[in-house]
């Protein structure tokens, strides 16, 4: 994904961390922007469900996003 | 929130077994009931991603322990209503009589949502009170609701399928607990509730596997469902237009705070302030009170009838009391600041630039500010670790944060500089004195960077480190909380650490002054005998009374002792007795060694140089003080743990002896085989 791009959340590939991104709002089914990343590309900011959220580049990346 | 109920009367304790604070006050509800207030830490679920949020956990799920409320209040945040939801249904499955108590209406409304209150009470079966916590507006509202009866809310929203309702119900019975949902609890986090006994926690977990009880499956499921019901919810109850506008000014902000260049610009900026208000400012205070101390001491000595007792309260307890009485500026300072940040917003931005780089040393992205500060003094800054969710990262910074060369190592290393190092430049305007000084602070921080480093390798912690943390928008301070945070950090420090600090500080009072009695007695005596015929004047004797009493005391005799270990070091008993009374702290270095050289009590730098310039090593005939063994001195200081103050915060910190005393047996020989190597190396 690039800067300022939305996309849709189909799912998760780490069980132990999908359980943490749950409770922070990450559904599949949901709208996911991300809007920025840190200086050095890690971590990112992305907004879902209305707020924003820093997340590691190796959280992000266990969220699968529809196509 | 917290502070509006119970105004100034509460209390901070800890959770026993954690260093998570516990604050608990009294609230007058009515005329007749006074409730017991107990502020918990800030959580998503009940499912604990750090150690504040496992005792939120652990505290609802254990129906027996004595912080099992009666009556919860869930305060959520309007502008972010799903996701404080998300607990808020945990609570009522747990069937908690509980009040949700809406906070920042206000705000909500401006970004064009508003809540039907009437609604939402009947949707969940709760009631639900809108408040303002920064200007109390609703606390009248809410404390009326407190004084009623209250039920727990009747729905029921997650419910179980076939399969592990019969395993829920099997351990509800087992354990005679009120809900199905805590039972439930019980399988999925038996490893975090620790009220209960080692053998039930394996029991439950043995029991939830053998029934293919699959802890991720069902906890991915329960969110979803549970996410499904507020969003339901949601649709019914907001009433919304559309306008985003305050929160494009938050982005505009973080355009700037974030940005490559002008985000650490800034951010350098910032801590540059704290560093230089820690280091300067906080310096008149901290001189008044050693000024005040040491003329209280003073008085005493001028009231009190001679006798050892009278001696010791002048000379031991007075000054220990004062020894911890000057950490109170610093401390005030760095938590203004830090208070500030993290009221604002602007610490988790800080979290966000730093954390990648923080993070191949084995530190957080919060690990920097607690760092930096240690250069002005590491106590607030261990203090300050406490920012740090994660219990790996917060450790090795406490570990690594007094590697960094605090304000106390500053005399030593002045003395010392000018001592050895000529006073030179280079081309043209590069002090030696300053580079060497500068070098020496580098030492410290590559020490510590290093050490981090490794001890990434070397601690294994099961709980996996997480950053997945919300980024606020953009507020002013309450300064209030601001005020709270100080007053609340100043007290922990007093009262906790403070009474390892004066202990040790007697003790060692006791052993500069003590030594076998005879000796002692004799001292006038015999320096009297020894000085005859030198024609000294009374200052003179006095002074060499002294340095002979230190030298025969029980420190005295213990630096002799030392003497054959740190020879090779390159330095003699004199300086070991230094070494053993300045473990009180850094800066006392300066005045044993005026005492020891029977300078008198001085603080005059440059009569101490003088004195030790002309002092001789006896068997090479050569100055004492050589390049090599002053270097090795300097280099001795950087990274030895020489401050029970800080040993004593960290205890506090870590609830133990077990990583003060590592720290100090690391940070020790670190100091020790740096300054053997740097003595052989230059001889």
């Amino acid at each position: 994904m690039i800067p300022g791009e939305t996309a849709v959340i189909s799912g998760f590939t780490d069980d132990q961390i999908s359980v943490k991104l749950l409770e922070m709002g990450f559904l599949p089914g949901t709208a996911v922007r991300f809007n920025f990343t840190a200086p050095f590309g890690d971590p990112v900011c992305v907004s879902v469900s209305g707020y924003d959220l820093s997340l590691r580049v190796d959280e992000a990346s266990t969220i699968s996003i529809l196509n | 929130m917290f502070n509006q109920l119970t105004g100034l009367n509460q209390k901070i304790g800890n959770f026993p077994g954690v260093t998570v604070d516990k604050r608990t006050g009294f609230c007058q509800l009515d005329d007749s009931t006074t409730a017991e207030i107990i502020d918990l830490p800030g959580t998503y679920s009940l499912y604990p991603r750090t150690l504040d949020e496992k005792v939120v956990a652990e505290v609802f799920t254990d129906q027996k322990g004595v912080f099992y409320p009666d009556k919860v209040v869930l305060v959520a945040d309007a502008t972010n209503l799903k996701n404080c939801l998300l607990l808020l249904t945990q609570l009522i499955d747990l069937r908690l009589p509980t009040v949700l108590a809406l906070n920042m209406v206000d705000l909500a409304a401006k970004s064009g949502q508003s809540i039907d209150i009437k609604s939402l009470e009947k949707q969940l079966d709760l009631p639900v009170v809108m408040l303002n916590a920064r200007n109390g507006t609703g606390i009248e509202k809410l404390k009326n609701v407190l004084s009623e009866p209250l039920k727990a809310s009747s729905k029921t929203i997650y419910k179980f399928d076939e399969e592990s309702k019969s395993v829920v119900d099997a351990i509800k019975n087992k354990y005679n607990l009120n809900s199905d949902y805590e039972a439930y609890q019980f399988l999925q986090q038996a490893e975090n509730l620790m009220f209960l006994s080692k053998a039930e926690r394996e029991s439950i977990r043995e029991f939830a596997k053998q029934n293919n009880f699959f802890v991720h499956k069902y906890q991915g499921a329960e969110t979803i469902m549970r996410y499904g019901f507020i969003q339901d919810l949601l649709n019914k109850v907001i009433l919304r237009s559309s306008n985003e506008g305050w929160k494009k000014i938050s982005y505009g902000i973080d355009k700037v705070l974030t940005h490559k260049v002008w985000g650490y610009v800034i951010f350098f900026l910032i801590l540059f302030l704290i560093f230089q208000s820690i280091f300067a400012w906080a310096q008149i205070p901290m001189d008044f009170i050693d000024t005040t101390f040491a003329q209280l001491s003073h008085k005493l000595d001028a009231i009190f009838p001679e006798g050892p007792f009278f001696e010791l309260v002048s000379h031991g307890i007075v000054p220990g009391i004062g020894g911890i009485v000057i950490f109170i500026p610093q401390i005030a300072i760095l938590f203004a600041f830090i208070s500030v940040l993290e009221e604002t917003g602007y610490m988790s931005r800080v979290v966000f630039l730093m954390d990648k780089i923080m993070r191949k040393f084995g530190l957080n992205g919060k690990s920097v500010v607690p760092l930096m500060s240690g250069w002005a003094c590491a106590i607030p800054a261990i203090m300050a670790t406490r920012t740090i969710e994660n219990w790996k990262d917060r450790l090795i910074t406490i570990f690594v944060t007094p590697l960094m060369s605090c304000s106390a190592r500053l005399p030593v290393y002045t003395i010392l500089v000018a001592l050895i190092i000529p006073d030179y430049k280079v081309l043209g305007f590069f002090n030696y004195q300053g580079l060497v000084l500068m070098g020496l602070y580098l030492l410290g921080f590559l020490a510590a960077i290093f050490s981090a480093f490794a001890m990434k390798f070397l601690i294994k912690v099961k709980e996996r480190s997480y950053l997945i943390m919300e980024l606020p928008t953009y507020k002013m301070p309450k300064w209030s909380n601001v005020g709270f945070q100080i007053i609340e950090k100043t007290k922990a420090f007093v009262f906790e650490a403070g009474k390892t600090i004066l202990a040790i500080s007697i003790i060692l009072y006791i052993l500069a002054s003590y030594g076998p009695i005879d000796v002692m007695n004799a001292a006038k005596e015999t320096v009297r005998t020894e000085a005859a015929g030198q024609n000294l004047s009374e200052k003179e004797i006095s002074d060499k009374v002294a340095a002979y009493k230190l030298e025969n005391s029980y420190a005295g005799r213990l630096g002799k002792t030392l003497e054959p270990i740190i020879k090779p070091l390159g330095y003699d008993w004199k300086i070991g007795i230094a070494l053993v009374t300045s473990f009180a702290a850094r800066e006392v270095f300066v005045g044993t060694i005026a005492t020891i050289y029977s300078i008198g009590s001085t603080d005059d730098t440059a009569t101490i140089k003088q004195r030790l310039k002309s002092e001789v090593d006896p068997e090479t005939g050569l100055p004492r003080y050589s390049l090599a063994a002053g270097l090795s001195l300097l280099v001795f200081y950087t990274f030895a743990m020489q401050c029970m103050s800080t040993l004593a915060v960290v205890k506090r910190e870590t609830k133990g002896w077990k990583w003060p005393l590592l720290q100090l047996g690391y940070m020790t020989a670190l100091a020790y085989f740096s300054a053997f190597a740097v003595y052989q190396f230059l001889k």
